[in-house]
């Protein structure tokens, strides 16, 4: 068996999941898998890409050499800027955060919850954490994407009943993509939407720590063109 | 004009005076706008017992492998408390010099997510001692601690973070202590110096005579600004390194 996970790879989860994003959207992207996001092939739809630090409307990565050394995303990555794009302080940019002006932010987690709580910012047993912005954006943002690996390294499920490290917030997360395939939470649970190629609903079922609502067909996770 | 000019002519004389027991915050992002050369010097002043303010403990990938952040005061026993929004590696492969000393009881570490304490150093430097905001809520950050109904939602009290001490680094300042950020170099920078005592700037390029900086072009008026120091250009200044020239 490959190292690689069964199913999706990392960009079709991210793709499926940008496929989402509506013409205009402000969108945060979040650490690790979640800057996959922005590969995708948005064609017509303008999206405004935010990070943390203050940047409003940051394109591709800068070429190697071309580096403007004054400019990263959250992620520390030297990223250029579209047509447009604004610089604001840490205060601003958390400001527009908490007042709601973040359509999507995409992150990633260790956790989700079949009723919306997700855990992303601190491992079982450690001191401490890396929050970072999360908690903020978790909080306020107009919906809350998640990217994430089926199951942890060990085979245990990341989709639970209840998360059994520290929250990051509650009841916040309206999708979520995993190598298995997307599945929205709504008010009567979580719910699998589409399947990834290859794989069985059972084997979803059975790698899944919660119940999931399953329509009679499932249908294949859409990819990208 | 007879007030005390802002223009020093070396870190340690801009970082003489912190006494023992003192709050400090460092700006900068992922070594952006990251004040490597006064890290450095507050480094070498010795300073005790101090409560440091900062993002996160370490530096990034562009900063020089032999580059002072503020592990290397960490390790100089002068930390009493961090405050910052990582404390601790996010990932399992990583390590932190603070981790050791938290994990030893000899450091106290304080989470707080990030917004949060971007908002609580501007409530200090507008004169507010405490506000409410919705991060954090339900978690066990928020255990114990009051929170409030506002409008059906629930918001959690923080209070104001007011410094002795900011650190940060400019692009532009003149002799006035106006100061001008390019980029993302902004961030904690303008904030801190709202929220502090005494602002003392690492700037990069020469100091420019008062009024060369068109007053709508300033982002940190000069009442926020009280040291400036000139970096040097390399080997005597601290500068990040570019990515193509970091060893893999």
């Amino acid at each position: 068996m490959s190292e690689r996970a069964k199913g999706l790879s990392r960009q079709q989860m991210c793709d499926r999941l940008a496929m989402e994003f509506g013409d205009g959207w402000i969108v945060n992207l979040g650490i690790g898998i979640p800057t996959l996001c922005s590969n995708f092939d948005f064609s017509d739809k303008q999206i405004i890409f935010h990070s943390e630090n203050g940047v409003i409307g940051y394109g591709p990565l800068a070429p190697a050499g071309e580096e403007d050394m004054h400019l990263v995303n959250a992620g520390g990555q030297h990223v250029t800027l579209e047509p447009g794009a604004a610089i604001v302080h840490h205060a601003d940019s958390f400001a527009l955060i908490r007042s709601g002006r973040i359509d999507v932010t995409v992150l990633g987690a260790y956790e989700v919850a079949e009723n919306g709580d997700f855990a992303n910012w601190k491992m079982a047993g450690q001191q401490g954490g890396g929050i970072g912005g999360a908690m903020d954006l978790a909080s306020c943002a107009k919906h809350v994407f998640v990217a994430m690996e089926h199951q942890t390294r060990d085979g245990k499920p990341r989709l639970v009943e209840r998360c059994a490290i520290p929250a990051t917030a509650r009841g916040v997360v309206n999708l979520v993509a995993t190598n298995f395939g997307l599945f929205e939470i709504t008010a009567q649970g979580m719910a699998l939407r589409e399947i990834a190629p290859g794989v069985k609903v059972e084997e979803v079922r059975a790698t899944t720590g919660c119940n999931l609502i399953i329509p009679r067909e499932v249908p294949p996770v859409r990819l990208a063109q | 004009m007879s007030a005390r000019s802002k223009v020093y002519s070396s870190f340690d004389d801009a970082v003489r005076d912190i006494p023992d027991g003192a709050t400090l915050a460092f700006g900068g992002f992922a070594v952006v706008g990251m004040p490597i050369n006064l890290y450095q010097a507050v480094a070498k002043q010795g300073a005790k017992r101090l409560t440091c303010v900062s993002n996160s403990t370490r530096g990034g990938a562009t900063l020089p492998a032999d580059a002072p952040d503020m592990g290397q005061m960490i390790k100089n026993g002068q930390v009493e408390k961090v405050i910052c929004a990582f404390t601790a590696p996010t990932r399992a492969s990583q390590r932190l010099i603070l981790s050791e000393y938290v994990e030893k009881g000899l450091i106290e570490a304080e989470l707080v997510p990030q917004g949060t304490l971007a908002e609580r150093m501007r409530a200090a430097g507008a004169g507010i001692p405490a506000f409410y905001t919705p991060a954090a809520v339900g978690t066990e950050l928020a255990e114990g601690r009051e929170t409030r109904v506002f409008n059906r939602r629930e918001y959690l009290l923080e209070h104001a973070l007011p410094l002795d001490y900011a650190f940060i680094r400019a692009y532009q300042a003149d002799a006035a202590g106006n100061l001008r950020f390019r980029r993302s170099q902004r961030n904690f920078n303008p904030i801190m110096a709202m929220a502090a005592r005494v602002t003392v700037v690492e700037v990069e390029e020469d100091i420019l005579p008062v009024g060369a900086i068109d007053p709508d072009d300033v982002h940190t008026p000069g009442i926020f600004v009280h040291r400036i120091v000139k970096i040097p250009p390399p080997p005597d200044g601290w500068w990040p390194q570019r990515p193509g020239s970091i060893k893999q």
